[in-house]
């Protein structure tokens, strides 16, 4: 394995989305709020979500982590904005696949793609994951807080 | 396989580490192994620390000359092997200065001794309004036992605070001792900050108000000269992985008179004198407390691991890894936006650090990239993090076999993850 590796894990767009962060604030007129925690490594963060007629008109988070699990939620909130929620509860199994599973299913990732090099290094999936399941949990409105260790 | 930098072993000069005891690291064959194409520089050795030949060797070999089922048997090959095991006894009391070999028994490791006494000494002593007290800096092993005591006997723990630089405050220490206090469980070695305590002093207080006290010394055996009757501890425990020996053995050491009042904890064979439906009678101690068949091959690799220590010499070791320690602190110093975590005055080959913007995870992955192997986490001292006030720090932990090339290495890949993050 070469440096190579570890730019297909830390792509530009991850320090991008570590860096500054996007949708990264409080949203009081939130209607469906879930927590994401994994006290093992010390990742955390909310999730909020204002849902009107069947889509996600807004989605924002807060918390801290690593650049991973900041990167991954910041990605996430910019990829479910404005989108059907159904659309979204399939994004959230797609993902899921692609940081999971050996073939990534088929469809258009953008920037998502970047996340899947997390799969060479498998002690950080649930990193990447965290934000993902808070967001389902929070689509579904449950209430417990996620965790992906 | 790609050529693997080696390392440079020219003598250093003046202040510099020792580089004789770090030409020990060709004893072990592991550390020639490159890992992710890189050479691999092992810098995780509070977690677990790497094996000798002699110890691989000495396990393989009892398999294949001296394998049997001890204590008891009527054949060659048990006595044989029986011999084997009460020698490594007698080669453990000779590492802690124990007075006697009935006061080392065998366990699976720091874990299991702790709660060995936890559910022994602990829960026939202790009562309701009784006190254990420990510190901030403990390890999940030495709190968690208690807390289950506790919550058993309705015991109370009271836990020693530490300073900003990671050390124990001795007064204060002292001042939360009292006549309830029944029990006193601290590190020798705290495996996040590498904080020395002054276990002597400690223990000499903690007599003084009455109570007993345990040790928990997994950091330290492999590092420094440990003696229990000059430390005065009533119950030392260590495990055999983090001495160059191997995994799933370790060893209590318990004061005799303590041991022989101990109710049996797991029951079995070999730690009873007669069995019948009626009622069982125990065996004497230490193997009132070894039920079941151990695990003898660990056995003998703990008592291989114990030889090659002292041919190295821990004297040796120990000064050897003060410098590299040295040197590694001056170099972590000169990093901006790395802060120290675990600066006490006396301290071990431990480095704990933060780097500010990145993540110790990240860090943690990008150095493996470098084949560059830490631990970040919380190091299973989540309470020691809180009062930090962090989730966790990126740990780098010396062994006899590290050198300064692998410091610089350390520092080299430290410098190209703030690199990277920087957006250079």
């Amino acid at each position: 394995m070469t440096r190579g590796d570890l730019r297909e894990l830390y792509q530009e767009v991850i320090f991008d989305h570590n860096r500054r962060p996007r949708n990264f604030h409080e949203m009081p007129e939130a209607d469906h709020v879930a927590e994401g925690h994994n006290p093992l490594c010390g990742d955390q963060l909310t999730v909020y979500l204002r849902v009107r007629d069947g889509r996600v008109e807004d989605a924002s988070f807060l918390g801290h982590g690593c650049a991973i699990s900041t990167a991954s939620a910041s990605l996430m909130t910019e990829a479910v904005k404005g989108q059907p929620v159904d659309d979204v509860e399939a994004l959230f199994r797609d993902v899921h696949a692609l940081l999971t599973e050996k073939d990534a299913p088929e469809r258009d990732f953008g920037k998502l793609a970047a996340l899947s090099g997390v799969k060479e290094f498998p002690v950080r999936v649930k990193c990447a994951t965290l934000a993902w399941h808070t967001l389902h949990n929070a689509l579904a409105g449950r209430g417990e807080q996620a965790k992906t260790e | 396989m790609s050529a693997v930098a080696t390392r440079g072993r020219e003598a250093a000069t003046g202040e510099a580490a020792r580089p004789g005891v770090a030409a020990h690291a060709a004893d072990f064959p592991i550390l020639a192994r490159p890992v992710r194409g890189r050479r691999l520089v092992y810098l995780d050795n509070a977690a677990t620390t790497q094996k000798p030949s002699s110890v691989i060797e000495a396990e393989a070999r009892y398999y294949r000359e001296s394998n049997a089922n001890i204590h008891r048997g009527v054949h060659w090959l048990s006595q044989h092997s029986t011999d084997l095991y009460e020698e490594s006894r007698e080669r453990v009391r000779a590492l802690l200065n124990a007075a006697r070999s009935e006061e080392i028994v065998f366990t699976r490791g720091t874990t299991e001794a702790i709660n060995l006494v936890a559910n022994t000494w602990a829960r026939t002593n202790l009562g309701a309004g009784d006190e254990i007290l420990i510190t901030t800096m403990e390890h999940h092993s030495n709190i968690v036992p208690w807390q289950l005591v506790c919550a058993q006997t309705g015991a109370v723990l009271r836990v020693a605070p530490i300073d900003d630089e990671g050390a124990l405050d001795v007064d204060v220490f002292a001042a939360l001792l009292g006549p309830r206090t029944k029990l006193v469980a601290i590190a020798h070695v705290s495996n996040a900050l590498g904080t020395v305590n002054p276990v002597a002093r400690l223990v000499e207080l903690a007599h003084a108000a009455g109570a007993v006290v345990l040790v928990d010394g997994a950091q330290a055996v492999a590092h420094t000269v440990v003696d229990v009757q000059a430390i005065g501890c009533d119950f030392y425990a260590f495990s055999g992985h983090k001495l160059y020996g191997p995994t799933g053995i370790g060893a209590l050491y318990g004061r005799h008179e303590l041991l022989r009042a101990m109710p049996p904890w797991q029951g079995g064979g070999d730690m009873i004198h007669t069995v019948s439906f009626e009622g069982s009678t125990w065996a004497e101690v230490p193997q009132r407390f070894e039920a079941g068949t151990p695990n003898i091959a660990g056995v003998v690799g703990l008592s291989a691991a114990i030889d090659y220590l002292q041919s190295v010499g821990l004297e040796r070791i120990a000064a050897h890894e003060h410098a590299l320690l040295e040197y590694a602190t001056e170099a972590a110093r000169s990093i901006p936006g790395l802060r120290l975590i675990g600066t006490a005055p006396e301290k071990a080959g431990i480095l704990s650090f933060t780097i500010d913007g990145i993540h110790p995870h990240d860090l943690g992955t990008i150095l493996d990239t470098e084949g560059v192997a830490i631990r970040a986490g919380h190091h299973c001292t989540m309470p020691l993090m809180k009062r930090f006030g962090i989730p966790g720090t990126a740990r780098a932990s010396l062994a006899l076999y590290n050198d300064e090339s692998d410091v610089d290495a350390l520092v080299a890949a430290i410098r190209r993850a703030q690199e990277l993050f920087s957006g250079n």
